[in-house]
Parts: C-alpha cells; structure tokens; sequence
C-alpha cells in the first residue's frame, strides 16, 4: 500500500465510513469445520478422540447465546458470513465489524492441542471469514496455555492487517496481570494490537470466588467480578508501566459496573499504595487511559438517564465502544445501542473511540476514504 | 504570621514527636534524626490524629518489582487510612495538590535570644506570642503559624 496510514486519526475518516462494530461472534459450526486447517495426526487425534470444544459459557441452546430470530433451523446462529454481515454491517449501518470467536480452545488441558487449534481457528476465521467479506476483522485467538506459543501465535498472524487485537477470556488459569504473561502485551504491543478479553472462563478455577454455582445465570453475571478482579490485576501489577501503549478492550462485560469498583479501588489504594509504588497515579486515571468497554451488553435501564449518569461518573467519553455482540441476544429490534446512552455519545462510540483503540483499522479507513 | 514557642527542644528529641498547641491549634512536631517538622494534628482526609501515624519511608518504583527507597522516617501515614504525607511539605502522597496537611515552619532558638538578650531590639516580640517559661539557658521550638 503506497498510501501512508494515518493511524486512530478520526480526521482522516472519510465522510461515508460509518464506524465499527466492536464485537461480533462468528460461530464455529463443529469440529469438523476446523479440520482442513490440522495437519494428519491432529486431524486423526480430534476424530478419534470426539474433541469438541462448545463452551460452557455460551452453551447454544441457551437463550443468551443467540437471539430467535436469527436462529436457523437447526438452531444456531452467525454461522453465516452474509448473514452476519447483513445485520452487523447493512442494516445496522457499520462500515466494519471486528470478529471475536468464541470457541472452547482456552478450556484444552493440553498445551499442544491447544496450540494447534487456536492455529487452525485463526486460520479458519481468515478463509471462511475474513476473505469472503473485506469489511470483516478478527481478533487473534491466542493459547495462553504457553505464553511462549501464544507470542508465536501472535507473531505468526501479525502480518495480516486483517487481525486487530489478540483475543483472551475473563476467566483464565491466572490473572491477566501476571508478569509471565507480559511477552504476550509486548507483542501485542509491538504490532498495536489491543488485548481483548471477552467474558468466558477457561474453568481452571471456579466462576465465584465462593466456588461453583448452581445455575448458568449465577455462572453468567459472575462475569463481571472476573472483568473487576482483571482491572485490578492488569493495573495493579504494573502492565501499563511497563506497556504504555497497550490498551485493553473489555468485551461483553457489561460496563455500569466499572465507576464503582474503580471508586473502591482508588480509595484502598490511597492508603496501601506503597505496596505496589509503580501504580504512581489513581486507577482511575490508569483506567481511562488504557481501557475500552464495549456497549453490548449495558448493565442499566433504558430510561431515565441512570447510564448517562454512570458514564459520568467513568469520566471519560472515549471509552465506549459501539458492539452489537450478535448473534448473544442482548437487545430487541435494532436497538443496537441502548437508548440510556446519550446520542451524543453514538459518533464517538461508532467511529472515533474505535479507531483510536484499534491502530490497526486506519488502514482500512484509508482504504475506504480513497475508495469514496 | 506569628511565631509560638511550643516546646523545649530536650523534650522532643530525635526519633520522638510531641502534640503541642499553638494559637489554640494543635500541632505535632516530630524530631526525625535531628531535623524537625511540624504539622498540624488533624488529617486533612478525616480527621484521624497524624501524632498516633506511623512514620515509614518514600517507596517509589522506576518500573514494576523495581524498589527504591529513600528518604527514612519523613513520610507520616496517618493512623486511620494509612494516607501518606511528606512531612516536609504536608502534602499527600495520592492527591498532593488537593488534599495536603498544613505544614508549619518550625525553629529551634535559644533562650537568650528569645528573651532577647542577644539583640534588644526584638526582646519583646516572641514574648508577646505565647505564654510560655523562657529560660535564657535552655533551648526552644518555636513554630510560625
């Protein structure tokens, strides 16, 4: 490409680029989708063994996981290319959609397995995805079972401008902020991706600090307290001093909970800092700086302005991100974005705030605008 | 501004604090290795009282598990939420410009001088500031509010 990008710059988008939509799920159909994507013995290895990796997290009959109306027959949803790009993109008016497929490879105890699937999801969301609309993005789905493998795995797909961000879960062996993991943010880093980290677990641990619920419900909106305690570690151990230019997408965490906890956590801070003294301003302001929240799902009424309120109270405008989290039913209609969010807030949310998280999308703003 | 002899200097010795009043204000002063501070008793924050805090060290970090440490004994952790203060200048270490603790300026003199026998010109101006017992032989903490 002759044409220098201009990166995360909003004046550089063309008058007809209408934003992006931050988190969309293409749907693995089975196993069997990926198995042009292994080499013999591994092909050989998941047939023999019935390797299947539905997630506990989003189990498909569930009615979270997909919205009725956009079922097939046998149930399932987004695991079509139009339809998905039908709503995400044409009805919904995005110009881009950002693919984060959710699909068990994070539960896998083997390491090796898990690397060669997480290898063969990438490479399937780029031929069955990503070559078949231009207007799709992914992220990297990365086996954090081996840090040394999920850096290769970066490195292996950075090329193609196509993948946006790396891909982890909320819940996963240890906190994200761990100093082991830190080879995989300076990758990430290096090649302006964003480290997204979508709600799931990889159940090495109970979705409670309690221990193991009872019900799916429980299971689910435990979710945010794996998104808190993920904040704290990520902030808390240092990451963003060491990785000034990461920034991390909180993806389907459901947002109203974040002033709060960042209340709370900037208060015990102000009295136990000196435990953790590269931490050298408030949370807060660490979190501003560094983290973006997607917008589907909104934890809050649709009326009044109780999350106009909230986003107040975050002290920030730059950190929403407009997501429809199709096909996960989330809204009715094409309400895409909840009408507690000010309009305002929608050009920013759409456009702005998701070109300046993602560097890796100005390409492909240029590309439009000189297209225009 | 207005000067007040608080203390003698022998009753706040190095590594020892005293709660005083000046112009009805109570203030600490603390002694750390023979220098002197002053501050005033009452946490900006709540209210605790800073002459029950516990007087640590400034931890900083150039990076993340990188320690350095200075500056022994000067910061004072208020006893009631553990809020850092540099003794030297009375701010917080989390909120310096907005939530700071009055720091006061705080001398030892002499006796003689305060009594002004040195210099009779000013025999009568630290005199007029506070009830106090001044002997020209021992030494005084005077802090100016």
């Amino acid at each position: 490409m002759s044409m220098e990008p201009k990166l995360g710059e909003p004046t550089s988008v063309g008058a007809n680029f209408r934003g992006v939509d931050c988190d969309v799920h293409p749907t693995v159909p089975g196993m069997q989708a990926l198995l042009p994507y292994l080499d013999a013995h591994w092909r050989e290895a998941v047939i023999e063994r019935e390797v299947n990796l539905e997630s506990q997290s989003y189990p498909p009959n569930s009615p979270l996981s997909a919205r009725p109306d956009w079922r097939d027959k046998n149930g399932r949803a987004g695991l079509d290319v139009k339809q998905l790009c039908d709503l995400t993109l044409d009805r919904w008016g995005s110009s881009l959609a950002i693919l984060n497929c959710i699909y068990g490879v994070q539960l896998l105890m083997s390491e090796d397995m898990a690397v060669v699937l997480c290898r063969a999801l990438n490479d399937w969301i780029a031929k069955e995805w990503l070559d078949r609309d231009p207007r799709l993005r992914a992220s990297i789905v990365v086996p954090l079972q081996s840090v040394e493998r999920a850096v290769e795995e970066i490195e292996r797909r950075a090329g193609d401008p196509r993948f946006v961000q790396v891909l982890v879960l909320a819940m996963g062996e240890v906190p994200l902020g761990r100093r082991q993991l830190w080879p995989i943010y300076a990758a990430a880093e290096r090649h302006g991706l964003p480290i997204g980290v979508h709600a799931g677990s990889a159940y090495r641990h109970p979705v409670t600090s309690l221990g193991w619920p009872s019900y799916y419900i429980e299971d689910y909106s435990a979710q945010s307290l794996g998104f808190q305690s993920q904040v704290a570690s990520l902030i808390t151990e240092g990451v963003f001093q060491k990785h000034p230019g990461l920034k991390v997408v909180l993806i389907e965490s459901g947002v109203t909970w974040v002033p709060a906890f960042l209340w709370r956590l900037g208060k015990f801070w102000r009295g136990v800092r000196s435990e953790v003294p590269w931490v050298n301003r408030p949370p807060a302001e660490i979190f501003r700086d560094h983290f973006r929240l997607t917008a589907q799902p909104i934890d809050g009424p649709e009326n009044g302005n109780a999350i106009e309120r909230v986003l107040e109270h975050l002290g920030s405008e730059d950190v929403l991100l407009y997501a429809s989290d199709f096909p996960h039913w989330q809204f009715d209609g094409d309400d895409v974005i909840s009408r507690g969010i000010p309009e305002r807030l929608h050009h920013r949310m759409r456009i702005d705030n998701p070109l300046a998280t993602y560097p890796r999308l100005g390409l492909t703003v240029q590309a439009i605008k000189a297209g225009a | 501004m207005a000067r007040h002899i608080v203390a003698k200097a022998s009753e706040v010795p190095a590594g020892s604090r005293k709660l005083v009043e000046a112009a009805g204000r109570p203030v600490v002063v603390f002694n750390v290795g023979g220098r002197l501070y002053a501050i005033s008793n009452r946490c900006p924050h709540a209210g605790g009282s800073l002459v029950h805090g516990k007087l640590v060290g400034l931890v900083e970090a150039p990076q993340p598990g990188q320690y350095s440490y200075s500056r022994p004994g000067e910061i004072l952790r208020c006893p009631w939420h553990s809020w850092e203060f540099d003794l030297a200048t009375g701010k917080s270490w989390c909120d310096p410009e907005t939530v700071k603790v009055r720091a006061y300026k705080v001398d030892v003199e002499r006796g003689a001088s305060l009594v002004g026998e040195d210099d009779p010109a000013k025999a009568d101006a630290p005199r007029k500031l506070e009830t106090f017992q001044v002997t020209v032989e021992n030494d005084y903490i005077v802090v100016t509010l």
